[in-house]
């Protein structure tokens, strides 16, 4: 029975804002843009391998997995694609080609659709995949080697791991990677000339993509903000063996990748605004302590998943007080 | 100029610009209309026929009432004969019972209009007991019985009268008109209330976005110290009464159970076509008998705000404005945010019908639901600072416990959730279905 003259019924409201989840993953991606092309810039053709597979691989895994699962398949949510940036700006240039889509692999069908796809994942996809990676394959996901272009990568270690030896690193092709950074080391932290994963060295890519998020209203200025200043203060006032560099720190080390793209995801950090600052101030302490006294280099990643599990602790004893009851 | 602001709400196209600028245009019913008379036009006990059908009535007669402690009469805006009594649909979606008549053109006067009362001399019972027999209810939408609400336990302060022109809802422009041909009347209806409460000041707050009507009013309450118009941020939902009293006085609402109600914070709210007709039943002795109702929309020909009879179906209205200019696709009775969607027009205007929005196709949104993925714009913006992704779990999953743990009772039902969701959920529907099924079941008990 077809009547095309049905008049439209619905609950209300029957107005909905303009914004999408389709448009926030594209805001996401857009403002990751920056990262990615200082990271092919600095890192060449292995960079561009890395992040193509991974993004492919993610985007298959979600679609195979969904229409096996006879799910509706939500590929053009966009969700997958930045899943699979974010893991490629993990990874070293140099990795292997199964290491990207094994990691998407993780990211994907363990960490988001076996809990149940968009929304539903406890941790991080992107950073489960990496922690897996890293924990499997550590030679492979550590190789780092120096920005350029040349055929014959030169291998190098990041600055973070001079900071936490203590002492100068001497890269491959004789650079000094300083365990007292200078002002020059700074400005390279800036631009991105380091050592390190393809989309975390350059501090000035990420925060103009963070910037544009903000701006864009897709995140807010809060957790980011608290978190770099957690890092900047606890590393500020601990310190090295060798000294304190806090600024240093916080453009080194994927700080700025963690801060405005990981901890800020929605799925994995609380709803509540008091939750929030908790966070991201859980997020500060443990990558500061796991830089200083941990054996890890850096620490952004697992200071995230760890703060991952806490969400729905979290979460629970901030729910929102409803405005009026104070008063009871 | 004092711009307040609460700070959560969300900011919806508003769309007044169709009809903000047209004059009110008083539509008549023709000779042998029939006019239908809900005996459920107010929040409370539906009231019972008091006329028999054959029975010859006049305009301004009362035709339904009841003994119930709140409820609220109801008038015929026509004269004519009694056709029948029967259950109609509501712009809810519900039936009522509802008295029909057939215009008979005369428009004969009943005796019992059309005495003016002098207020003046008048004590406060005397005044609210002429609002009960008026039938007055909230004209904003809620339709709750006027004289109940301000006429609070004796034991409550009233230091602020809210005057609501807020009209926060997008695309009405009821309220706006009437503050701008009926300014003085507005007036008057204000010192009415304080000839009743004589310390009580009054705040008329109106959204920066009607500032003809913001300076209609200034112009209007020139001369009277105890009346300020307070223009404030335009906002969704900056016209809730408890919203509207926090952003003029900075009290908020308390939370208690059971339920306060705003004289507790000293404050008494009504909506400024009330007020006005507050004016009209003591200063002109009439009953509410006609209302403006906006219509709007991109398949109405000649959108603007109209007067009715009350009793006129939608169905009468359109016919009687030009009809539609492309096929409509979606009625809802009220404005977009909290309106009724109706399946069909032929649907009496009754004293709550603040608008007809009247939708093609390309504007009827019906997004489909995504996972949530937990972003918390529901909560950032929810007025009542609720958590609304977890009030939608807890009704979804039917954990009433959890839910009125939550204080999900209180939720106001505004809309602000659903609307900004990126995922599209179905928040407001959830929660406003669990609040029913958890009153039904109180009342049981």
């Amino acid at each position: 029975m077809e009547n095309k003259n049905l008049i439209t019924v619905s609950c209300t409201p029957h107005m909905r804002s303009k914004i999408t989840v389709n448009k926030i993953m594209l805001d996401v991606i857009i403002s990751l843009v920056p990262a990615a092309i200082m990271g092919i810039y600095f890192f060449g053709f292995g960079a561009i391998k890395v992040i193509l597979l991974s993004v492919i691989s993610a985007v298959f895994f979600e679609y195979v997995f969904q229409k096996a699962t006879k799910r509706d398949v939500t590929i053009n949510d966009l969700s997958a694609v930045v899943t699979g940036l974010l893991l490629a700006y993990n990874l070293p240039s140099t990795a292997p080609f199964w290491m990207p889509i094994v990691g998407s692999f993780v990211a994907i069908i363990l960490a988001k659709q076996l809990f149940g796809g968009i929304g539903q994942n406890f941790i991080n996809p992107a950073l489960a995949g990496r922690a897996f990676l890293l924990a499997s394959y550590p030679a492979e996901m550590t190789n780092w080697v120096a920005p350029g272009w040349g055929v014959d990568a030169v291998t190098t270690p990041t600055p973070l791991a001079a900071l936490k030896q203590g002492v100068d690193l001497v890269s491959a092709s004789g650079n000094v990677i300083s365990a007292t950074p200078g002002k020059e080391d700074i400005i390279n932290a800036l631009t991105g000339n380091i050592g390190g994963c393809i989309g975390e060295t350059c501090a000035i890519a990420l925060l103009i993509g963070g910037l544009y998020l903000i701006y864009k209203k897709v995140i807010n200025i809060k957790m980011p903000l608290i978190y770099i200043v957690t890092v900047f203060i606890l590393t500020g006032i601990l310190g090295r063996e060798t000294g304190r560099f806090p600024l240093y720190e916080i453009l080194t080390g994927g700080v700025m990748l963690g801060a405005f793209f990981m901890i800020t995801d929605y799925t994995t950090s609380p709803m509540t605004p008091k939750g929030q600052i908790i966070f991201a101030l859980g997020c500060g302490i443990i990558t500061s302590l796991i830089r200083i006294y941990g054996s890890y280099p850096e620490g952004v990643s697992y200071s995230i998943l760890i703060m991952n599990l806490f969400v729905p602790i979290i979460d629970r004893y901030t729910k929102p007080v409803i405005i009026g009851e104070a008063r009871k | 100029m004092r711009l307040f602001s609460s700070e959560r709400g969300v900011h919806p196209p508003d769309g007044k610009h169709f009809t903000a600028n047209k004059k009110i245009e008083t539509i008549m019913p023709k000779v042998g209309q029939l006019l239908y008379f809900p005996t459920s036009q107010h929040a409370g006990t539906p009231t019972e026929p008091i006329v028999a059908v054959g029975d010859y009535v006049k305009v301004g007669q009362k035709i339904c009432d009841s003994d119930a402690k709140i409820t609220s009469p109801v008038f015929s805006s026509v004269s004519g004969v009694v056709k029948a009594i029967k259950p109609v649909l509501l712009p809810a979606g519900n039936l009522s019972n509802a008295v029909i008549i057939e215009n008979d053109g005369k428009f004969e006067k009943s005796e019992e209009i059309g005495k003016p009362y002098d207020y003046t001399k008048m004590t406060k019972e005397e005044i609210v007991d002429v609002i009960k027999k008026m039938g007055i209810v909230g004209l904003g939408g809620a339709g709750f019985p006027t004289y109940a609400k301000i006429n609070p336990p004796a034991d409550k302060k009233i230091d602020y009268y809210i005057v609501n022109g807020a009209e926060c809802e997008p695309y009405l422009t009821t309220d706006d008109r009437m503050m701008i041909e009926h300014s003085d009347s507005l007036i008057r209806g204000i010192l009415i209330f304080q000839k009743m409460y004589p310390d009580a000041k009054a705040l008329i707050g109106i959204e920066d976005n009607k500032p003809t009507a913001i300076e209609v009013m200034r112009k209007a309450a020139e001369g009277y110290d105890k009346i300020e118009v307070v223009p404030v941020k335009t906002m969704y939902p900056q016209g809730g009464d408890k919203q509207l009293l926090r952003t003029l006085t900075g009290r908020t609402f308390p939370i208690t159970n059971p339920p306060s109600r705003t004289p507790d914070t000293g404050c008494i709210v009504n909506n400024v076509v009330t007020i006005m007709a507050i004016d009209k039943a003591l200063n002109e002795g009439e009953p509410f008998l006609k209302r403006v109702i906006t219509v709007t929309g991109d398949a109405v020909k000649n959108p603007g705000n109209y007067e009715v009879c009350l009793g006129t179906t939608y169905q009468d209205l359109i016919d009687a404005i030009g009809g539609f200019k492309a096929e409509p696709k979606k009625f809802i009775a009220g404005g977009p945010m909290m309106g009724f969607s109706m399946y069909t027009l032929d649907v009496a205007t009754i004293k709550t019908s603040s608008g007809l929005i009247c939708l093609t196709e390309a504007e009827c949104e019906n997004p489909k639901e995504s996972n949530c993925i937990r972003c918390g714009k529901c909560t950032e913006h929810c007025p009542l600072n609720l958590a609304p992704y977890a009030l939608n779990q807890y009704a979804l999953r039917g954990d009433a416990e959890s839910f009125v743990a939550n204080n999900g009772m209180f939720c106001i039902e505004c809309g602000t959730c659903s609307y900004t969701c990126p995922s599209k959920r179905q928040l407001t529907q959830s929660i406003s279905a669990m609040k029913r099924t958890e009153s039904a079941k109180r009342k049981r008990r």
